[in-house]
């Protein structure tokens, strides 16, 4: 279920299944288009972390999905501080970080992470599209201008209103694991959803992911 | 042309374009990419270059990321190809 939880500029939502119970999983999700491209197979797994007794609590990342708050306001440390707050406000036991949300994640808490990347490798592929555009609208682009004018001015990426703020943290932010264990997509297996270009879903991996959780949970 | 290369390269257009395995079987080095494959955006395009530079552990310069280069799967595979140690 869809519920609202208060996070610093303005209560944001969260998809939420809370039986109150021991285990209690907060899932930061990766950025950008890999955030879509993996909604339905999150939700997937939390069913499927429901089912093997684990709540689980999805938060929107302050300016993404249903927030009221402007994406043009947001930065890393912004996601970092909110990502932190909905911990304390849900009662996190756990995380599970994926992609880019392994770069905003509270990582006091124990856990996981899926496929981690660096800030300048999501920067990196958000210019080329950019660039890739661009060019089949006949204009010619340099990605190194490109980032000298995102990192001053801000800068339109992929749909998404970059602050110069979120420019500068990703130009230089690594995975911030300290101690979470990194699952591989080879344990979960199939394809890493994350990559492709229509959003996907694969349940088998859901409860895939779901099981190797709950297995480590409770070890 | 190495086949362990083709393989590898089937499978990452697999995994961002969602190909099944009967379509992937299907490619031909003359089989056309951009333009015959709506999927391929550029954001699609962006994704696709960087999850082989992943692959193969190859960099890609932004000059070598045009039409040209998707214009059939053997001109991919021969950027691929070329980019790796002989």
């Amino acid at each position: 279920m869809i519920v609202q939880w208060p996070c610093p500029g303005g209560d944001e939502f969260a998809v939420a299944i809370d039986r109150g119970r021991r285990f209690r999983l907060l899932i930061v999700p990766p950025l950008f288009a890999e955030m879509n491209r993996t909604r339905r197979w999150l939700n997937g797994t939390m069913r499927a972390l429901d089912l093997r007794g684990i709540d689980s609590v999805m938060p929107d990342l302050p300016g993404t999905n249903e927030s009221q708050q402007p994406f043009a306001a947001q930065s890393l440390h912004a996601w970092r501080t909110a990502m932190a707050r909905a911990a304390r406000h849900f009662d996190s036991t756990h995380v599970l970080a994926l992609r880019g949300g392994a770069l905003v994640f509270p990582n006091v808490l124990p856990g996981w992470v899926v496929d981690p990347v660096s800030g300048s490798t999501l920067l990196r592929q958000l210019l080329r599209a950019r660039l890739i555009a661009a060019r089949e609208a006949g204009r010619h682009e340099d990605s190194a201008n490109l980032l000298e004018l995102a990192r001053s001015d801000g800068i339109e990426l992929a749909g998404y209103d970059c602050s110069p703020a979120l420019i500068a943290g990703l130009d230089s932010a690594r995975p911030l694991d300290e101690g979470q264990r990194e699952i591989r997509l080879g344990e979960l297996g199939g394809a890493p959803l994350w990559l492709r270009a229509e959003p996907g879903d694969d349940p088998a991996q859901a409860e895939r992911l779901a099981t190797l959780i709950a297995a480590e949970i409770a070890a | 042309m190495s086949d362990d290369c083709d393989a590898a390269l089937r499978a990452v257009l697999g995994d961002v374009l969602g190909l099944n395995a009967a379509r992937l079987a299907a490619l031909t080095p003359e089989s056309a990419l951009l333009g015959a494959l709506p999927e391929l955006d550029s954001m699609a395009i962006a994704t696709l270059f960087g999850a082989i530079e992943d692959r193969f552990a190859v960099v890609f310069d932004d000059a070598e990321l045009t039409g040209d280069t998707l214009a059939d799967y053997a001109s991919l595979l021969a950027l691929v190809h070329g980019k790796r140690p002989a």
